[in-house]
């Protein structure tokens, strides 16, 4: 019975909730039972559900699982990191609230890379997640747990965060869907910072449908961040079964012709491209001719914002303090050396030299300067189609350990999600398959990553549900 | 490409009191991760304006109308070392 009730997708538990088959509290026991049992380590934390009360609202007492880098009143928010470890927030964030409002409960919270830097989630003081396809394998990152936690049957559905792919990579490794909303579409108050122009919420659920849902219950302004704005059209619940009339445009070197692009990823993205054909819609040639230099502008603004933001961890307000000897200096430098893990530290440490005089503007300057081409070749392509289609990552997901010794390496798996994020549009990762890892074994989930204007969500939601029907992925109910 | 100098400068900066062995690992890295970045030097960005935000929004405004905030005893709370109302921390030395 637990089982079953846990292959339901969200929409279909909800359901089950309004024809009185099964109960909120039900779902949450079966849902709490696994969680306990977790063997990915998804959750930090985790809530006593006989605690939980029952409340109202379309989400129906749905439990649901939190990435740690929401701030949640009373109970630990760790970012992932030791230098917030044991530190109870006094205030919950938007995103958090506005989801308990819709009457869902959280579940848990699951581990990340700390401060959401990374792409494999190794990075998280607290230990690595697993993939629950292969536990030798990496969920991706930096929202891992929520993605292990989603695909694993653990939670029925998920929020994380996404600055250059924090969703959408590891929804395509973990075979989920993950969605990265338009920038200002869901609130970042509450939300630990972490590059504040590209941090961005959104769903990591089994389908379509279920991401759609979750994000009508998240978007919307909020007084408490003036960037946000809601999604002005509102959030259409997806219907369309084929994709007549649209026109998905491909970059020929930004999809599976670029370097890098493992063949299993490869041949999956070409059978998309059929897929789409048949499936009524029209793909088109465009050009992205900046978006290969993505990388580069990210991996300067983002630990630049990062530098400024992560200057509050300083052993004063809140987290860890390591005593300086009467020295207030030397108190900041021991805390913040003994709180950061390796790759804070490095982007903490690359930011503030790009920020550092004499050197700003031959790269924070230059970064912006391209992050405004991106910009102008987005609008450019979507003057000729209605979306733009790529592979979600390089890979499928890689071994644990493969790839910590090499930093550049690891920043590559975000190479076709960071565009996205510096024009800071919406896209969606929806798994179109699996493939065949490139070193051999057992077949792994390729994402497919599917780009619209910004605030085109209803429009995305769409044509993703309409592909998704045409895929029939049967990993999507979760890992075996 | 960066040196061990810059590396305990940009340090210095950040309040990163690194190890000697992140000192060099650091050294190493940041250069291969500079190196790639610097690519985006070939880009002809003259006329190039920046972009700082994406979102198109101006003066985003609310009445000023003051309403409750947290109460000091609650911002207090997760400090590590608190005393009067205040955070305590070491004085600063010359």
């Amino acid at each position: 019975m637990s089982a079953e009730l846990r292959d339901l997708s969200a929409r279909a538990a909800l359901d089950r909730i309004e024809a009185r088959e099964v109960s909120g509290d039900e779902l949450l026991a079966a849902y709490a039972t696994a969680a306990a049992g977790d063997e990915l380590n998804a959750f930090l934390w985790r809530a006593d559900p006989d605690g939980a009360e029952a409340i109202a609202g379309p989400l129906a007492g749905l439990p649901i699982a939190v990435k740690d880098l929401f701030c949640t009143e009373g109970i630990e928010t760790t970012a992932g990191s030791r230098i917030l470890e044991g530190y109870r927030p006094p205030y919950t964030a938007t995103a958090v609230r506005r989801l308990s409002e819709a009457g869902a409960r959280v579940l848990g919270k699951t581990n990340m890379d700390e401060f959401a830097m990374g792409s494999s989630n190794e990075n998280s003081a607290f230990g690595p997640v697993l993939n629950p396809w292969d536990r030798r394998r990496v969920p991706g990152g930096s929202s891992g747990g929520s993605a292990a936690a989603v695909a694993g049957r653990l939670a029925p559905w998920a929020i994380g965060t996404d600055t250059g792919g924090s969703i959408r990579q590891p929804a395509s490794l973990c075979g989920i869907v993950g969605l990265k909303p338009t920038y200002g579409a869901i609130s970042r108050y509450g939300m630990v910072a972490f590059a504040s122009s590209l941090d961005q919420c959104g769903p990591l659920t089994r389908d379509v449908t279920d991401t759609a849902i979750l994000l009508r219950a998240l978007e919307g302004r909020d007084r408490c961040d003036s960037t946000s704005v809601g999604i002005p059209a509102g959030v259409e619940l997806p219907s369309r079964e084929d994709l007549s009339g649209l026109r998905l445009g491909v970059a020929r070197d930004f999809s599976h012709h670029a370097d890098g692009v493992e063949p299993g990823v490869a041949a999956t993205f070409e059978r998309m491209l059929e897929l789409i054909a048949d499936a009524g819609g029209e793909v088109v040639d465009i050009e992205l001719p900046h978006a290969s230099h993505g990388i580069s502008a990210y991996y300067v603004i983002a630990p630049a914002e990062a530098s400024a933001n992560l200057a509050r961890y300083d052993g004063v307000r809140y987290g860890l303090r390591v005593d300086g000897d009467g020295d207030l200096t030397t108190m900041y430098e021991r805390t913040r050396a003994a709180g950061f893990g390796a790759e804070v530290k490095r982007r903490i440490m690359l930011g503030t030299y790009a920020l550092s005089s004499g050197y700003y503007d031959a790269y924070y300057g230059r970064a912006q300067r391209v992050r405004t081409k991106i910009v102008e070749d987005f609008a450019s392509a979507f003057a000729t189609c209605d979306l733009i289609v790529t592979p979600t990552s390089p890979s499928v997901a890689f071994e644990i350990g493969a790839k910590v010794a090499d930093p550049l390496s690891m920043y590559m798996s975000d190479y076709f999600t960071v565009p996205m994020s510096l024009a800071g549009i919406p896209a969606i990762s929806i798994p179109a398959g699996l493939a065949e890892p490139a070193g051999g074994g057992p077949e792994l989930p390729v994402g497919l990553q599917i780009a619209a204007p910004a605030f085109a969500e209803s429009l995305l939601l769409d044509a993703a549900h309409a592909l998704e029907g045409a895929i029939g992925f049967e990993g999507a109910k979760g890992a075996p | 490409m960066i040196d061990r100098e810059q590396v305990l400068h940009v340090a210095r900066l950040a309040r990163l009191d690194l190890g000697e062995d992140e000192i060099e690992r650091m050294a190493t890295e940041l250069s291969g991760i500079l190196g790639h970045v610097e690519r985006i030097g070939e880009l002809d960005l003259e006329a190039v304006e920046p972009t700082s935000h994406v979102v198109t929004l101006e003066n985003v405004l609310r009445p000023d109308r003051p309403r409750p905030s947290l109460p000091v005893e609650r911002a207090l709370e997760p400090a590590p070392d608190v005393a009067d109302g205040a955070f305590r921390v070491p004085s600063p030395q010359a």
